[in-house]
């Protein structure tokens, strides 16, 4: 699997993580190192194979639905970059 | 103060109850080593006025009688443990300045015991990396050799506790981050069952995978963290509800009958014959107590590379999305809107290796390729587990090598990630099976480097697992050999 400049700034885009131009080939040459590795897969037929997502094919559990949190809510301003009256800041979204 | 860094949990304890010192003396002295430490950079954040205070209140309870097995003992903390105010960065950039306002449930546990918290050990940025060498605080070094790496993730903890610098330290383990630096270090990890100590509060990476655990001189000093590390968690949606045994009662039982299989994958014409040897020479002292070498094969354990790059980034992508500079930790200084602060803030606060894994995380996840990847990489996880569902019919437990070498040197494999990777072939099936296992010292290659012995148990066996650890360190005495100047 080769990966070309297009996919490799379409998967940091998604990924919401900026590269410089340069930086492209690099990411490039490394992602398809590591998906050529991962294609080993392909030499098993799974057709007949489930699917695993837990160790102990467990479902996740259900909790009552009351409140059990604590309040922290100044605590957790308090830890932001930027906040105001209570409420995070961020860049404008909706002019 | 007489020389206290060699000794056992269940030593140190008796003296503190004894009165022989008192926890402030036994943590300052803990403190002094780590001071005075100037290689190894095995601690991220040391807060020794917090760490006294800690002993003091510790102190008044042994005073009262009021006295469990880890009371007053100074331990230190892996950065992915979330600390109530102290700063946890979990080795990123994007984390330099979180304090968390809460606690994971292993470290109240911990709290609640009346352990001293001796720091916060570096380690491989969101536990990604088997060398130490991600981290953004540094690398840390080997105590063995300072020119060469401690494993990882959990580098910063076997460092520490193979130099003596804490008498006991957490690691968590996705793909061998506890077993593979405490075979690198010569110490002993063990990586408990899926599901067995809480993940509430520690900074995941990949959810189906993470485990924490314990990094000790000895299995017996395992056994007594894990008793205060185990159990079961509402908070963690994911914790199994088990009966938790009494893993130090059994550490003595008999070995006689024991089945001990060996995957003919593992003992085959890659591994290096200087490991091996050394591998062999082990299983001979468990074969002298008793137990049965059985020969097992493990046919689909190749395949446990390629499938953990594709579920581990996947889990990780998602994971690690909430690093967004909009709430807490880093955000870059200047941006022209909301996305570019996203991407500008995570370009800049995550480190290349993590970047990595996010964007192969994000292509495996991404449209036109979950079946191909995601799905596949999920059914061959099934296959990797039916294969060690097979292999107990005819074992108890699974011996083998923890890591394919000793400890490199640093730069080594920094630029060749599948290099790196390759590095933890003997451990990760069992994070994908769920399975508990332990590396354990069992002897030197022959540059005087640590070699680990893996031993693989069947799900929430770790008393058991524990217990054949034990009987060989009663044999041997690999464990009690510390690194020059430690």
């Amino acid at each position: 699997m080769s990966l070309e400049s297009s996919d490799v700034e379409k998967i940091a885009h998604l990924a919401r993580i900026e590269i410089q131009p340069e930086q492209v080939e690099e990411y490039a040459s490394n992602l398809s190192e590591i998906l050529d590795l991962v294609e080993q897969m392909n030499e098993i037929d799974t057709n007949r194979t489930e699917t695993m997502a837990h160790p102990q094919d467990t479902a996740l559990r259900l909790r009552d639905d009351r409140v059990t949190e604590q309040d922290m809510r100044s605590r957790f301003l308090a830890l932001s970059p930027a906040s105001e009256t209570g409420l995070f800041l961020v860049p404008k979204v909706i002019e | 103060m007489t020389v206290l860094h060699n000794k056992s949990i269940k030593e140190l304890s008796a003296s503190l109850k004894a009165g022989e010192f008192s926890s402030v003396e036994l943590t300052q002295y803990f403190l002094d080593r780590i001071q005075a430490d100037e290689q190894l950079n095995c601690f991220i954040t040391v807060d020794a006025g917090m760490s006294i205070e800690q002993a003091r209140a510790a102190d008044k309870r042994i005073s009262k009688g009021d006295m469990d097995a880890l009371t007053g003992i100074p331990l230190a903390q892996k950065d992915i443990f979330c600390t109530d105010g102290m700063l946890t960065t979990c080795g990123s950039r994007i984390l330099y300045n979180f304090v968390s306002p809460y606690d994971a449930t292993v470290i109240e546990h911990f709290r609640s015991a009346g352990c001293v918290t001796l720091g916060k050990t570096n380690m491989d940025e969101f536990a990604m990396g088997s060398s130490n060498e991600t981290s953004y605080y540094g690398p840390v070094r080997n105590p063995w050799d300072t020119d060469r790496v401690p494993g990882g993730s959990s580098g910063g903890s076997a460092a520490a506790v193979a130099a003596r610098l804490a008498p006991a330290a957490t690691g968590t383990d996705t793909g061998g981050s506890i077993r593979q630096p405490a075979a690198l270090c010569g110490i002993t990890g063990l990586k408990p069952s899926y599901g067995r100590v809480s993940r509430y509060g520690m900074i995941a990476f990949a959810s189906s995978l993470d485990q924490g655990g314990p990094m000790t001189h000895s299995a017996e000093d395992a056994a007594i963290l894990m008793q205060t590390m185990a159990g079961f968690d509402e908070r963690d949606s994911t914790s199994v509800d088990q009966p938790v045994p009494d893993f130090s009662a059994t550490l003595d039982a008999d070995l006689h009958g024991l089945k001990i299989g060996m995957p003919v994958e593992f003992f085959n014409a890659d591994l290096d014959s200087g490991i091996a040897d050394i591998i062999m020479t082990a299983l001979k002292e468990y074969e002298k107590q008793g137990a049965e070498l059985v020969e097992i094969s493990l046919p689909n354990g190749h395949l446990s590379v390629p499938c953990y790059y594709v579920l581990a980034p996947a889990e990780a992508s998602s994971n690690l999305s909430r690093y967004d500079g909009a709430r807490y930790g880093y955000r870059a200084d200047a941006y022209t809107d909301l996305l570019d602060m996203y991407k500008k803030t995570r370009a800049e606060g995550f480190g290349d290796e993590v970047k990595r894994r996010i964007m192969i995380g994000t292509y495996a996840l991404s449209a036109g390729y979950y079946d191909a990847y995601y799905l596949k990489a999920q059914k061959i996880r099934r296959l990797i587990a039916d294969d060690f569902t097979r292999a107990w019919s005819q074992c108890d437990v699974i011996a083998g090598p923890t890591s394919p070498n000793t400890a490199f040197k640093l730069g080594d494999k920094t630029d060749d990630p599948v290099s790196m990777y390759l590095n933890d072939i003997y451990t990760i099936s069992v994070n994908l099976a769920g399975l508990p296992a332990m590396s354990i010292p069992a002897g030197f290659d022959a540059g005087g480097l640590p070699v680990g012995l893996h031993l693989i148990g069947q799900y929430f066996d770790e008393a058991h697992l524990l217990n054949v650890a034990h009987r060989y360190q009663q044999a041997t005495d690999w464990h009690t050999r510390t690194p020059e100047g430690a």
